[in-house]
């Protein structure tokens, strides 16, 4: 299980514990988000190009 | 007046004073502004004061932004964060929140008590709006943000205006999408703002819906959930709207019409200057390519800007959606509007005057120098376009 930031605005999507308020449920790895998954809080850095801490 | 000191790379301290700190309160008082009217009228008995905020408006405004002009003062770097920080910056965004309501009830009950013309009356309900519309703004610097309480703010400020939907397009449609042709609330070279409105109203509200469902049903839940964030401000709205109805009765129906009908308007004004004509380009995978600084329309005049939470600093916040108003920085070279935000509306109200002035400028942009490849074009006006500037000889393809 691994964390995830957006590199613009430091969004943090952490494995275990999903993002309740979008949807995902605690576990869903960053690799089964939607292929157009888009930051939930600034919406201009994608999938692609979050930075895997 | 309050300083920042910071320390640069190189070791120099730096001391950074903002200039407009207090200034900014500008944005909290200027939503008051029916009440200048309403004073006035009920000192002399002259209805024709009403109207006097749309003179300040589109008179005045441009006015004091062509005297005054432009500020490109940018705080330095080093403080930027402390800045962001500062909570006084923030507290002016919260208290304005109230304010849009007392305005809105102020405005009715004066509609609703006075017997006034059918232009008096009118003309108060078009000042409710505009002003109204002032706090879309107000609700999307709060909406930008990740605190729970700045969200909240936002989707209860947003009800005044009846566009509860909005931060959630703006956010996570118009950013994502901006300066392509899929966006609705991006103009494209040729399109009236007359046209701009029949798309960009329902498109940005369906969009919005979309958004919200799909968020829902990855919970598991309904569209129609008491969780629906659209619903939640929308349901204020209502609140407050039949609350004027039953208090100020059936005049209030023609008021609110007009009401809500202005304020969405400021925002189809807002959204057709900001990004008119402007194309994101396909990168090598065949993706738009990352919004740039030029895929803005932007505004250094000082005034308009201090009453708009900065908003005509337009390109930074594209750049960086969640920075504070107080932050965001000027940059050379920027495709520029010919006056501030209240002057551009002007001219994009009256489309011949819009195209002569902003066709010209777009095509003279450094990344599109006459290149109509480059131009986001309405389909309907590309065929004309293209025959227009190929005759005169100043597009290149
Ligand atoms: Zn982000």
């Amino acid at each position: 299980m691994s964390e995830y930031r957006c590199p613009e605005c430091g969004y943090t999507y952490d494995e275990n514990k999903g993002d309740e308020h979008e949807g995902y449920a605690p576990g869903t790895a960053f690799s089964k988000l939607p292929d157009d998954f888009a930051c939930p809080d600034c919406s201009v850095r994608f999938k692609g190009d979050f930075d895997k801490l | 007046m309050k300083g920042y000191t910071a320390t640069l790379p190189d070791g120099e301290a730096i001391y950074y004073v903002d200039r407009k700190r207090y200034l900014w309160t500008l944005s909290v008082i200027y939503p008051l502004q029916p009440f200048i009217g309403i004073w006035l009228h009920a000192e002399t008995g002259n209805e024709a004061w009403l109207l006097l905020p749309i003179f300040l408006g589109y008179v005045v405004n441009p006015i004091l932004d062509w005297v005054l002009g432009e500020d490109t003062n940018n705080p330095p770097e080093a403080v930027i964060l402390q800045l962001d920080r500062d909570p006084f910056y923030r507290a002016l965004t919260y208290i304005v929140v109230p304010l849009h309501f007392v305005s809105l009830i102020g405005a009715a009950w004066w509609a609703g008590t006075q017997s006034l013309s059918w232009w008096g009356f009118l003309g108060l309900a078009v000042v409710a709006g505009i002003t109204s519309g002032l706090g879309i703004n107000t609700g999307h610097e709060l909406g930008h943000k990740k605190s729970k309480l700045e969200r909240t703010l936002a989707k209860i400020v947003l009800a005044v205006p009846v566009y509860g939907h909005f931060w959630i397009e703006h956010n996570r449609g118009h950013h994502r999408d901006v300066s392509t042709p899929e966006d609705p609330a991006s103009s494209r070279m040729g399109e009236s703002i007359y046209r701009f409105a029949r798309r960009e109203i329902p498109g940005a509200f369906r969009r919005a819906w979309a958004i919200e469902k799909d968020r829902l049903e990855r919970r598991g839940k309904s569209a129609w959930d008491p969780n629906n964030q659209i619903l939640q401000s929308m349901s204020l709205s209502v609140v407050l709207q039949v609350g004027l109805l039953l208090a100020f009765g059936w005049k209030m129906i023609p008021f609110l019409i007009v009401h809500n009908v202005f304020a969405w308007w400021q925002l189809t004004s807002a959204n057709y200057v900001e990004h008119y004509g402007l194309l994101r380009l396909n990168d090598e995978n065949g993706r738009y390519e990352r919004c740039q600084p030029h895929h803005s329309w932007n505004s250094n005049h000082i005034f308009s800007n201090l009453v708009l939470f900065h908003l005509e600093r337009h390109s930074d916040h594209h750049a960086h959606p969640l920075r504070r108003y107080q932050s965001l920085r000027h940059f050379d070279n920027l495709p520029s509007l010919p006056s501030g935000y209240f002057g551009s509306y002007l001219l994009a109200w009256v489309p011949p005057l819009w195209y002569r002035v902003m066709d010209k400028a777009l095509l003279a942009l450094p990344h599109i120098d006459g290149d109509l490849d480059k131009v986001n074009i309405e389909p309907e006006k590309r065929e004309m376009i293209f025959k227009k500037y190929a005759e005169s000889g100043s597009a290149s393809s």
